[in-house]
């Protein structure tokens, strides 16, 4: 589904990402660990097209398509979901107006008939109901007086209504009290945890892991990924830390 | 009491010679001009043309002579070229066919540019007569002239009259003389008195005691004639305990020439009325360079005269290349309310410097003012608001709230805000933000799949919400779709 070649990005013209490769199919779910300021959450700007997170080298295909050559708003379209580790705030709009404007304009990229406001709500609600989150909720301004937990949560709904093809998840767990850990995770199982999708765990922690067992982990240290492994890799670092491990 | 129209010869050979001139992209309507330039015999041709009794004519030649003495005012925050009052045309009429019961009798190249201009799916439901729509009435001003006047007779039933304001001086003389150029003095500033002279047709509105109106009221301008100075004046007066809401719109298509347009509105509230006006203003703002453009020196003002009455002005101002507008309100009665919501969008080289007077002369009034500018590109927006109260009005409260959005880094925003209290019982809050338009926001947006400028679109109608909201339904959807239309090439 995503195969990412030697890919290098600069920030500032800064180098972050030094030629990282990464292979993620159907069905999968990969995490990606790694010490602050390793590039982790480069590597999701990056992927996602954030305008300033320039690639300087590398390739990146996505379901047969080169990812690179497309703009933001084609990537999400194409299935490519960011789960933002600092969900933004856009005051005077509310998370319905939000969500319905921005899957109907990736149905329109796609060819697909707008859904209509009924249609929209019926998802809408279901997701929400799913993620214990009050319809009030979303009818409040995008992320505005959310809290923490709350943002987590709503990235969550968000990823459930556009139902991407691969998520990729920057930091979800973080902020959360353990009952919302729990309501994340199974989220993501829920929604991501299907043959035909996959699902890239940016985290810190193993906690997160203990209730979406991830098929791979790899460590990205310096702007690579320095190791790879299974599942025992995260406990490996939780318990060793980082250093010893990508030395 | 009618006189006759004055058979000017040289009026109409300059007007035949006008007639070939390039269409672009007008609609192929037949003009009817005034000679060019401005005179006495100008301000004696649009008077005749409109049948006009001779009290309206004096008070338009007193009007035209006070003009002559005063000078453009240079206060705001504008760049204006000088304009030569000289080079233009004051009259312009589509060549009157008959008298029209509906629009739908309208000519079809006039609808056809309605279309065009996006005239709200309601409206048309409403012409197209769908049972069920919702109801508006419009009066089409095209190029100055009343062409026709629709639900005129569920309007009557209500005792409403809802008329050209060139019939009302013939119809309703008595209720005109009585309160036109009560609000806005003739001598009330340059562009003002310009109106007076040589406005040519507008909107009187009348709502009796006790009545609401059982629609909301329409009139769309548009401007369609080059070089045609558009002098509109609207009066209302809702009587004691009556309630209308007024809605105005105008658009202008692609042109190289500035326009120069002086529009007067004047509204009256009496005890416990209410009027709700809002106006989406959509003039040509002129190109991506600054050339052409509309120029928009429009004075508005509502007298709440009553106990309790109340005026409450939206405007949603993304056109004309200079804007000069102060939707103001003279609170009078005791415990009267006066609002004004506004958001005024500039782009490119467009120039806006609008705003509202809260004048508190009444005890208890209260005022509120919520103000969004948007400025991109090479613009300037400035909001200038002056809060005052007299002496005598005790207990007076207003709220004031400021905010602007840049988008890029050439444009400004400013924010002037002048309050006079002669009265220490006044209860004065005043709010200023300024904010950029965040990078955050704009890939947060684009990740969930918004295009660049359907995101800009999104954050800018969040950022104005509080004003767009106090707009009619089919009016804020068209003001949505406008904001986003207006910062189209703004970012990135
Ligand atoms: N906008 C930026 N300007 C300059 N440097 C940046 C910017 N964003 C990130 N960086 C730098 O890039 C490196 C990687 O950051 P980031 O991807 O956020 O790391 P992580 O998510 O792994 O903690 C850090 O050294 C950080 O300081
Ligand atoms: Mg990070």
């Amino acid at each position: 589904m995503l195969s990412i070649t030697n890919l290098q990005a600069t920030v500032a013209d800064k180098p972050i990402l030094k030629g990282l490769s990464l292979s993620i199919n159907a069905g999968e779910v990969h995490a990606i660990m790694g010490p602050n300021g390793a590039g982790k959450s480069t590597l999701g700007y990056t992927l996602a097209g954030r305008p300033g997170y320039e690639v300087t080298g590398g390739s990146v295909v996505f379901d047969g398509q080169d990812l690179l050559a497309l703009d933001p708003h084609e990537r999400a379209a194409a299935g490519l979901f960011l789960g933002f580790q600092y969900p933004v705030e856009i005051p005077g709009v509310s998370n319905l107006q939000f969500l319905r404007e921005s899957l109907n304009a990736q149905r329109k990229i796609r060819g697909e008939d707008p859904l209509s406001g009924a249609d929209f709500l019926k998802i809408a609600r279901a997701q929400a109901d799913a993620m214990g989150m009050e319809m009030d909720m979303l009818k409040r301004p995008v992320n505005v007086g959310f809290s923490g937990g709350e943002k987590k949560r709503n990235e969550m709904v968000q990823m459930g209504i556009l139902n991407p093809k691969l998520a990729l998840l920057d930091e979800t767990d973080s902020g959360l009290d353990i009952d919302a850990l729990r309501v994340v995770g199974e989220g993501i199982n829920r929604i991501m945890r299907k043959a035909d999708k996959a699902v890239l765990l940016i985290t810190h922690y193993q906690r997160l892991l203990d209730y979406v067992q991830p098929d791979f982990v790899h460590v990205l240290a310096e702007g690579k990924i320095v190791r790879s492994g299974g599942p025992d890799l995260a406990l490996e670092l939780e318990r060793e830390g980082y250093r010893e491990l990508a030395a | 009491m009618t006189d006759t129209p004055i058979k000017d010869a040289a009026a109409h050979a300059a007007a035949a010679k006008v007639a070939d001139y390039e269409h672009g992209w007008s609609a192929d309507i037949e003009q009817e001009f005034a000679p060019k330039g401005l005179n006495e015999d100008t301000v004696r041709f649009i008077s005749a043309k409109k049948n006009e009794p001779e009290w309206m004519l004096d008070w338009r030649l007193k009007a035209f002579r006070l003009w002559q003495t005063l000078e453009a005012p240079d206060w705001a925050k504008l760049n204006v070229p000088p304009i030569d009052y000289q080079d233009a045309y004051y009259y312009a009429a589509p060549k009157a066919k008959k008298k029209l019961e509906s629009l739908d009798e309208v000519d079809p190249e006039i609808l056809k540019v309605y279309e065009k201009l996006g005239i709200p799916i309601e409206e048309q439901k409403v012409l197209a007569g769908v049972e069920g729509a919702r109801k508006v009435a419009v009066d089409a001003v095209f190029d100055s002239v009343s062409v026709a006047t629709t639900f005129r007779d569920e309007l009557k039933k209500a005792g409403v009259i809802f008329l050209s304001i060139s019939e009302a001086i013939r119809e309703y003389p008595d209720l005109v003389k009585k309160w036109l150029g009560k609000v806005v003095p003739v001598r009330d500033n340059y562009f003002a008195a310009l109106n007076c002279a040589v406005f040519s047709d507008g909107t009187f509105v009348y709502i009796p005691e006790g009545v609401r109106c059982p629609m909301e009221l329409s009139t769309y301008f548009r401007i369609n004639a080059e070089n045609t100075g558009q002098f509109e004046r609207t009066l209302i007066v809702a009587d004691k305990g009556s309630y209308v809401s007024y809605l105005e719109g105008c658009t202008a298509p692609m042109r190289d020439e500035n326009q120069l347009h002086a529009a007067v509105v004047e509204l009256v509230a009496l005890d416990d009325a209410e009027i709700k006006y809002s106006t989406v203003q959509n003039w040509y703002p002129g190109d991506a360079e600054g050339r052409g453009g509309i120029y928009n020196f429009v004075t508005k003002r509502a007298l709440c005269q009553g106990a309790r009455s109340k005026v409450s002005w939206t405007q949603v101002e993304t056109g004309s290349a200079i804007t000069w507008k102060y939707p103001s309100c003279v609170l009078n009665g005791d415990d009267s309310v006066g609002e004004f919501y506004s958001v005024a969008v500039t782009n490119n080289f467009q120039q806006a410097d609008t705003g509202t007077k809260m004048i508190h002369n009444g005890k208890r009034t209260r005022s509120t003012i919520v103000s969004k500018g948007i400025s991109a590109g090479h613009s300037n927006g400035t909001y200038r608001g002056l809060v005052r109260v007299a002496p005598q009005a005790e207990g007076v409260r207003n709220f004031t709230q400021c905010d602007s959005l840049l988008l890029g880094n050439q444009c400004g925003a400013h924010t002037v805000p002048y309050i006079e209290v002669k009265n220490p019982s006044a209860q004065i809050e005043h709010e200023a933000t300024t904010s950029k338009i965040s990078d955050d926001q704009l890939f947060y947006a684009m990740q969930r799949g918004l295009g660049q400028e359907e995101a800009v679109a999104l954050i800018v109608n969040g950022f104005a919400k509080e004003v767009l909201q106090q707009l009619p339904m089919e009016f804020a959807v068209e003001a949505q779709k406008l904001l986003g239309i207006s910062l189209e090439g703004s970012v990135g």
